[in-house]
């Protein structure tokens, strides 16, 4: 074997691993995020919410908003955990309504109609999600002043790579709003109504099941859950534009699709997973790579297991 | 709550028209069933019958006519509605939610109940009715056998402590043993109090069982009597007791 001449690359690969798996984990957790929106939505529904991807934009401007609130000149009006805290809660919120907007108003008038139509719908709220925030908020990069709230030197040696303090806020985020998630689906009475209505709508609605309430928390709660990608991506990434939904939407969707579409743990799987395939390539081959990964992903997942890692041979849903 | 002689009504609909699309399924069905009774409805493929179950519970709304519950009309209201006033439903081909427990599918349906007390009761006593059931409580609801999955259907319902069971084709896809004893506990539930409206192809098992029943034709109620008497009808002989 040719050992001395991969040698270097190979020490290299080595030396450089645990500081990409530490950020391929970062990219993963926002991935993630999103994916459980597309996911959650496709278990209730069978429908591709391709709007999804503007819902985490405007989740990422809501923070901005908030952030440039508590941050005047003079400094932080709070302490930083506080305003991160807000942050997130806000565009949660927001975010949360505005996919119960969208559901209303793209959606529900749509419910009967063959599959094609609510998926064209979904474009086009994907388009004028867009073109709103284009036209209110001009098509200006912002930038998150993350540093006013963490320190960029904030973080923790680990020996092998460093973990700042903003990439462990983004994963312990996602983490804790995960286990939520999944105590809320688990656990709970409208829990329980969300899987009984992705399995099955009709027999879930002869149990007494409100099912039109429940589609309604679901779009609430994925919606949320972009909108937390969306401020986590700004604080750790610190740049937001109107047209940010579009890659990350396909990024989500293809997490979501990888771990098998209407399957939750599959979502945050696929997420991590892709987060850490897209940061690998940027990493160890090239940065041109970095949009091409998910596509290719999602190509070999179609082509070789289009259930997906963890989805039922026959589509079993949430 | 309407009295005829001794009798009180607990469910009747009223010239009843029910649509799918420009299709016209139930025409003018009209039928009663009195507290306490054990009621079958039978009749071809295709004939309506679970189209008329569906509109009892709420899930197909009808274009004109009248459902009354309990003495009140009930026919614009949603499902949840109708389950939390007692009704309940073995629905066609059991619709079991594959990828829960035994026990969550139980816990759905009690779905719309609050009474803690009243729900354990009501687990443990259909659990004492199903010991199968009980030694199954963490498997999946898909991976259960058709019999069991009919035991659990009917458990399901049975948790929401109905006053009107309906069940669509209670016996399909079982084997006659199976029938036999399913059909035991149907007549067992209804003699401990609780009406059940049974729809039914098996006419001879489920004419065996009931105190009435009708007979629906391409979306029609065509014939209507005691259950004795449907057993020795001409007509009825002809068409669907293979006899
Ligand atoms: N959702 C629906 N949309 C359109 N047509 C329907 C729908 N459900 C039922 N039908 C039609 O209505 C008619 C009556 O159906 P229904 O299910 O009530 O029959 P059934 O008597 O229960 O038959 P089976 O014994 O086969 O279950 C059938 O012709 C059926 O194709
Ligand atoms: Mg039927």
């Amino acid at each position: 074997m040719h050992t001395q001449e991969v040698g270097k690359p190979m020490d290299i690969f080595i030396a450089t691993l645990p500081q990409q798996i530490i950020n391929g984990l970062t990219l993963g957790a926002v991935y993630a995020l999103i994916a459980l929106g597309y996911s959650m939505v496709y278990g209730v529904l069978q429908l591709l919410n391709f709007a999804h991807g503007d819902v985490y934009m405007v989740g990422a401007f809501i923070g901005y908003g908030v952030m440039m609130a508590f941050i005047p000149e003079s400094g932080p009006l709070f302490a930083p955990v506080i305003i991160i805290i807000l942050m997130l809660l806000v565009a949660m919120l927001g975010c949360g309504v505005l996919g119960i907007v969208i559901e209303q108003f793209a959606y529900r008038p749509l419910r009967n109609s063959p599959r094609i139509a609510p998926l064209i719908s979904a474009l086009g709220v994907s388009f004028f999600i867009q073109n709103a925030i284009q036209l209110t908020l001009t098509a200006q990069f912002r930038n998150y002043e993350t540093e006013k709230l963490i320190a960029p030197a904030a973080g923790i040696d680990l020996g092998f790579a460093r973990l700042s303090a903003t990439r462990a806020l983004v994963i312990v985020t996602a983490i804790v709003l995960m286990i939520v998630l999944q105590y809320l689906i688990k656990r709970t009475r409208l829990g329980k109504a969300m899987r009984a209505v992705a399995i099955d709508r009709e027999a879930a609605a002869m149990m007494g099941v409100n099912v039109d309430r429940v589609i309604i928390f679901t779009f609430f709660i994925g919606s949320a859950l972009a909108g937390a990608a969306g401020v986590l991506t700004g604080i750790v990434f610190t740049r937001v534009w109107h047209f940010m939904g579009f890659a990350a939407g396909l990024k989500g969707f293809t997490a979501a699709v990888l771990g098998g579409i209407g399957n939750i743990p599959g979502a945050m799987l696929g997420g991590f997973i892709l987060g850490l395939a897209e940061t690998f390539a940027v990493g160890f081959i090239s940065a041109t790579y970095k949009d091409v990964v998910a596509f290719v992903v999602l190509i070999i997942v179609l082509l070789l297991r289009p259930r997906g890692l963890l989805g039922a041979r026959i589509p079993q849903k949430v | 709550m309407s009295n005829n002689g001794t009798k009180t009504t607990l469910l009747r609909l009223e010239d009843i028209n029910t649509y799918y699309g420009p299709i016209h399924i139930l025409q003018g069905v009209s039928l009663e069933v009195f507290a306490g009774e054990l009621v079958c409805l039978l009749g071809g493929n295709a004939s309506g019958k679970s189209t008329t179950l569906k509109t009892i519970l709420g899930i197909v709304k009808p274009a004109s006519g009248r459902v009354v519950f309990n003495g009140e009309a009930i026919q614009n209201q949603p499902t949840g509605y109708r389950v939390e006033r007692g009704m309940a439903v073995v629905p066609e081909n059991r619709r079991i939610f594959g990828s829960m427990s035994v026990l969550e599918n139980l816990e759905m349906g009690a779905f719309l109940r609050h009474d803690r007390d009243g729900i354990k009761a009501d687990f443990e006593r259909i659990l004492g009715l199903f010991p199968r059931l009980k030694e199954r409580l963490h498997q999946l609801g898909g991976t259960l056998s058709g019999g069991e999955q009919q035991m659990l259907a009917m458990g399901r319902a049975l948790m929401s402590r109905p006053k009107l069971l309906l069940m669509d084709e209670p016996s399909m896809g079982l084997a006659p043993k199976l029938v036999e004893q399913n059909f035991e506990l149907i007549q067992q539930v209804n003699q401990q109090g609780t009406t059940v409206f049974m729809v039914e192809q098996n006419a001879n098992m489920a004419l065996s069982i009931a105190h009435r029943g009708y007979v629906v034709q391409t979306g029609r109620i065509v014939l209507a009597d005691e259950a004795k008497n449907l057993l020795d009808n001409e007509q009825l002989r002809k068409a669907y007791l293979g006899r």
